[in-house]
């Protein structure tokens, strides 16, 4: 890694007075393997709302986290190997004399195109939003799927 | 107003925890929209993924804690090809300045949003007492 060679060497070319570096870079590195057993690939593509996506045998499995969205305003669609979330979060008007002191929750419009690893069936995608979260599973295209191959 | 706003990504924001927690796993600050009324404070919370039995209101003297888990089980069936977020605890604590009729607390989960309601004590009705002179 690269704060090892940054760091690393030059607190044994000039000794102590690069020590707190040195402990520094310690605990840098006991906070890098605290951080180990989580998925690294949080690649994030910056677009509103994030997915994760899982693969079994048979389909890919997209969920999305959309709190507060309605399944009347959410719109999916699919083509040979993308999937399109569009949709808008509405945040109800509170009553008039309503004081906030806080406004952390955000309303408005997203769209997001997400690419698939393999070709899809589109006739075959069911979906679901359930607590707040959006599951849609999408089958595989017959040739995208493994076959077992018996040895003769 | 909101029409023409597009939303934007924001990463959720992962919480160093207060106490080490006995369970692994992130621990992460939801989202709340708080406003007050004369009669009652209200709280919106953000908590996507989270059943109603995993959700923990908790409200002792003036602390209000806010705790509802995402069994990790609960994701896709299959193996994670690609991950953009990450599920675990939602925790987050307030103090409150007014005092609150504790059996009056309404709370509701609804498409992964806890709308809390905490209705104020209302307060004793000044009387008067009239002076005599003599």
């Amino acid at each position: 890694m690269i704060y090892r060679t940054l760091f690393g060497a030059p607190s044994r070319r000039f000794g102590s007075s690069f020590a707190d570096l040195e402990g520094m870079r310690r605990q840098m590195e006991r906070l890098f393997e605290s951080y180990g057993d989580r998925p690294l690939s949080r690649a994030g593509a910056g677009v509103f709302p994030a997915v994760n996506i899982t693969e079994d045998a048979d389909a890919y499995h997209v969920s999305a986290e959309l709190p507060g969205v309605n399944s009347a305003d959410l719109d999916l669609s699919v083509t040979a190997n993308q999937l399109t979330v569009a949709g808008e979060r509405k945040i109800s008007e509170e009553v008039a004399d309503a004081r906030y002191h806080r406004r952390e929750r955000e309303a408005g419009r997203f769209s997001r195109a997400v690419a698939l690893p393999g070709d899809i069936d589109p006739d075959h995608v069911k979906a679901s939003l359930v607590e707040g979260v959006l599951t849609v599973t999408i089958a595989k295209a017959e040739r995208a799927k493994p076959r077992q191959i018996s040895i003769q | 107003m909101s029409e023409s706003k597009e939303l934007k990504a924001i990463e959720k924001q992962a919480l160093a925890s207060p106490a080490e927690q006995t369970k692994p796993g992130p621990v992460f600050t939801p989202n709340v929209d708080i406003f007050e009324t004369e009669k009652a404070i209200t709280l919106l919370v953000d908590m996507p993924g989270v059943k109603a039995n995993e959700l923990n209101v908790d409200l002792r003297d003036d602390t209000l804690t806010l705790t509802g888990d995402v069994l990790p089980k609960a994701g896709t069936p299959g193996e994670k090809v690609y991950v953009e977020y990450e599920t675990g605890r939602y925790y987050r604590q307030f103090s409150l300045s007014e005092v609150i009729a504790q059996e009056k607390i309404d709370a509701k989960l609804s498409d992964g949003v806890l709308r809390l309601t905490l209705p104020k004590v209302e307060k004793a009705t000044p009387r008067r007492i009239a002076v005599q002179a003599g």
